[in-house]
């Protein structure tokens, strides 16, 4: 338990070290936020609502997509399977802490960092130019971040997941940008999921990707409700346990795999 | 007027530094703090100094990647900095710790590219390549990518790849770091005879006294920016680099050993400093004369380097540059 | 001028040769970017399966925007993409070798590296560009083919710039780079879209300050004959090539001012 802090603090200020990305990434996340809240804003003119959001929801879409695109970590990264390509991965395996775990404490500590500092400067910057909506109920408030809190798993453990192909694979970037991209798209970062047609909207919900964009937005706009809220809550929970048991047994096989060969 | 030119060269950088979490501090060094010198044409000189002394910059400033805060340089009649392009085909540069070649690329891709880079005539590059191939050794190498090739063989390649377009200049920054002592003596070899067959001008910043003593006929020391000797190596070891160290370890401690031609500098328990002058007594005669006065246990022979060398100069208050006799 | 198209040419010759041994996965790496980036066009279907113009512009209109500012860029990427990697130059020391050579610093720093991958990117545009040409209402003429040369040309141009511009402060801060993609990510994604429908000052940004507009909207609002674009007279659109020589030159003099820079501070 103090080790799983001591990794989150450590996530935490590898990111607090460099203000100036942090900055920079404000600053991406605030110009698409204005190009996509105009485009949506555009899909608006002559109705009133679009698969179930009115325009205040959409707009508050867009603002809060950028805002936890950070902290979830959408575009993802390579340093596990960069661990796997050069061997390093063979001080994991005597370590006390499962990769994975550890990985996981880091992240939790750099996502509250990203929360924070590249997600309230963008929502700011969209309340003060738009008419966004917030929820009035406090309990929608708390269930707001534990769903945040699942997404960012969830998404650690897919990107976890795709790292692991380093093991199998000479070049594992082309399986890495394949992910990424489909996850961006899947998870509602682009246009919301409930704006898909129907067909589509099935497909990505078979997929974990709209539990880290489009399940927590829906609960912070209303769109989720009362008893909804757990079934949202608990497709989270459902994906995180799959993927992590996934990358548990991925990363058994790989690191015998390793032994076995001698990497 | 001579080939390279340089009159009360200054270069300053304001550095600013995060003091704690807001306050930023704003320092200004002054890395070339107003140097003169001229260099002929044909000749090999010796640029030396500590780290940080502003060998670097005053090479940089050369080249016309730095452009000087004050003071005028001239390199072949240009002003590097506002004539950086015409300066670039005139002049070759080497960095020992940097890399010019094409990483994936075989050596003798590098070349290529490089002929055409610098728009070397078809004749000229095929016989200097002739020619560096023979005097470097190159054959065994030349296919294969740059990657692959050990140190010294890629030291080998950096050179050629200075050379190629028959520049009337080369500037070496630390050419033989890293090298092992066949190596260097290659390195040595190469540039004594482009020097003696091209008239090749040579300039080269070393913290190896040998590369000094093998190559250079004038030496230019710096120090916190200045110039604080500017002549020739024999008449600077007479004055400064004369001194050399045996430590002894004797068998049990012992009052100061007192031998002929060496005088002690420190004791510390058993183990006592002698030092000793080149032209008064060899390290030979030396150990002889210690081991007959007392139980030697082992023995060491420290070198003085170029870190000494200028702390005697610089501790012996020469604020202006002493010339050479 | 021909002799530096040719070293240009045995420059980036000589990457891809590098390149080469790994050629299979060229071919995989082409069609995952060719396949992915779909994607991107997907939002865009997606927004028409909910209404039936944006903007005022129909969904084939819009792909014709799409076509033209994504096969623009994708060849921006393909031939400048490499300033990517003048943040890591500078922070190693390298650029200093660049300013050894006696050729310009932008024309090494652009020839030093070529990634076949991209495209996959081109390819994918154009797919969507030639969709776009055949389903567009349009009754062609050789003034508006030659437009779409045109937009293409001009629109990599003004990428181009842009990107070379916005580049230029990791001179001054390594770290800056970061910044650079609210640029030129965004500068490409704003043009695939109708730029009806941004606020005013984000129109006016586009069109005088970082001139994206003038990549595909007003070239296309000539070959769609959308009268008064953003207000303007229709000719506007001929401006495209003169805007994209103006923005050429900006940027040319900004990457020499932040050279000088370089050579001043020390790098």
């Amino acid at each position: 338990m103090r080790l799983d802090w001591e990794l989150a603090v450590r996530g935490y200020r590898r990111y607090a070290a460099y203000p100036a990305a942090t900055w920079a990434g404000i600053l991406t996340n605030s110009v698409f936020g204005f190009i996509q809240a105009y485009v949506l804003l555009a899909m608006y003119d002559g109705r009133d609502d679009i698969g179930g959001y009115d325009a205040a929801d959409a707009l508050t879409y867009v603002w809060l997509a950028q805002a936890m695109l950070a902290a979830v970590n959408v575009f993802g990264w390579s340093d596990f399977a960069e661990r796997i390509r050069r061997g390093d991965v063979a001080t994991d395996l005597i370590r006390p802490v499962h990769p994975l775990r550890a990985g996981l404490a880091f992240d939790y500590g750099r996502a509250l960092y990203h929360i924070i500092f590249r997600g309230l400067p963008p929502m700011v910057v969209g309340a003060i130019v738009f008419d966004l909506t917030a929820p009035g109920n406090p309990l929608v408030w708390a269930v707001f971040f534990v769903s945040i809190a699942l997404a960012v798993s969830v998404s650690f453990a897919f990107h976890f997941l795709y790292n692991l192909s380093a093991f199998w694979l000479l070049d594992y970037r082309g399986v890495m940008r394949i992910a990424i991209a489909v996850l961006a798209f899947f998870s509602g970062l682009y246009i919301p999921v409930r704006f898909f047609p129907d067909w589509l909207q099935t497909l990505a919900y078979l997929t974990p990707f709209p539990s880290m964009i489009q399940i927590p937005i829906d609960v912070f706009v209303g769109y989720t409700t009362g008893v909804e809220l757990v079934v949202a809550l608990a497709t989270q929970v459902g994906w995180a346990a799959l993927l992590f048991t996934a990358c548990y047994a991925a990363f058994l096989r790989g690191t015998r795999k390793l032994v076995v060969q001698g990497g | 007027m001579a080939q390279i030119e340089l009159e009360a060269v200054e270069k300053t950088f304001v550095v600013r530094r995060k003091r704690g979490r807001v306050r930023r501090e704003r320092t200004v060094v002054r890395a070339v703090d107003g140097i003169s010198f001229e260099i002929e044409a044909g000749s090999v000189a010796g640029y030396i100094g500590p780290n940080g002394a502003g060998k670097s910059t005053t090479v940089k400033m050369l080249t016309g990647i730095l452009v000087p805060s004050s003071g005028r340089i001239s390199v072949v009649g240009l002003e590097p900095s506002r004539q950086r392009l015409q300066l670039a085909r005139r002049i070759g540069v080497m960095f020992g710790q940097r890399m010019q070649l094409w990483w994936d690329l075989p050596l003798i891709d590098s070349f290529q590219l490089l002929r055409h880079i610098y728009k070397v005539p078809g004749d000229h590059y095929r016989r200097n390549l002739e020619r560096f191939r023979e005097l470097l050794d190159l054959d065994g190498f030349l296919q294969t990518p740059v990657r692959q090739l050990s140190l010294g063989q890629r030291i080998r390649g950096e050179l050629t790849a200075a050379m190629l377009h028959d520049p009337e200049i080369v500037l070496l920054d630390e050419p033989t770091i890293g090298l092992d002592v066949v190596a260097k003596e290659r390195v040595r070899e190469f540039l004594t005879e482009v020097n003696s067959e091209r008239g090749v001008t040579v300039l080269l910043t070393t913290h190896d006294l040998d590369d000094i003593e093998r190559l250079c006929s004038r030496l230019l020391v710096i120090d916190h920016g200045r110039l604080i000797y500017d002549g020739d190596l024999e008449t600077l070891k007479q004055r400064y680099g004369g001194e050399r160290v045996l430590v002894v370890d004797l068998e049990e401690p012992r009052e100061s050993l007192q031998v002929d031609g060496a005088h002690v500098i420190r004791v510390e328990g058993s183990r006592q400093w002698l030092a000793f002058r080149r032209d008064e007594t060899s390290a030979a005669r030396l150990t002889a004369a210690v081991t007959a006065a007392a139980p030697v246990r082992d023995l060491e022979l420290h070198e003085p380097d170029i870190e000494d060398v200028v702390r005697k100069i610089y501790a012996e208050g020469a604020s202006e540059p002493t010339a050479g006799d | 001028m021909a002799e530096s198209l040719a070293l240009y040419v045995r420059l980036v010759s000589a990457r891809v040769r590098s390149q080469w041994q790994y050629r299979a996965s060229f071919a995989l790496d082409i069609l995952g970017v060719f396949l992915v980036t779909f994607l991107d066009f997907l939002a865009i279907l997606v927004i028409f399966h909910n209404v039936p113009q944006l903007g005022g512009w129909t969904v084939e209109e819009v792909a014709l925007l799409y076509g033209i500012s994504g096969v623009a860029f994708s060849l921006t990427q393909l031939a400048v993409g490499q300033l990517d990697l003048l943040h890591q130059l500078i922070r190693d020391g390298n650029f200093d070798l660049v300013l050894i050579r006696p050729r310009g610093s932008l024309f090494q720093v652009i020839a030093s590296d070529f990634r076949p991958r991209q495209v996959g990117r081109v390819l994918q545009a154009a797919t969507v560009l030639v969709y776009a040409l055949v389903s567009v209402d349009v009754a062609w003429t050789a003034g508006r083919v030659a437009m779409v040369v045109v937009a293409v040309v001009g629109g990599a141009a003004i990428f181009a710039a842009v990107w070379v511009a916005a580049i230029c402060i990791v001179f001054w801060t390594v770290e800056g780079r970061e910044s650079v993609s609210s640029v030129t990510d965004a500068g490409s994604f704003l043009s695939q879209y109708p730029i009806d429908v941004y606020a005013a000052w984000l129109q006016r940004l586009v069109t005088v300050l970082v001139p994206v507009a003038f990549v595909a909207y007003f070239p296309a609002s000539y070959i769609l004959d959308k009268p008064d674009p953003l207000g303007a007279p229709s000719w506007v659109s001929f401006a495209s090539p003169a805007v994209a020589l103006v923005a050429a030159l900006v940027a040319g003099y900004v990457w020499r001012f932040a050279v000088r820079h370089y050579r001043s501070a020390g790098g």
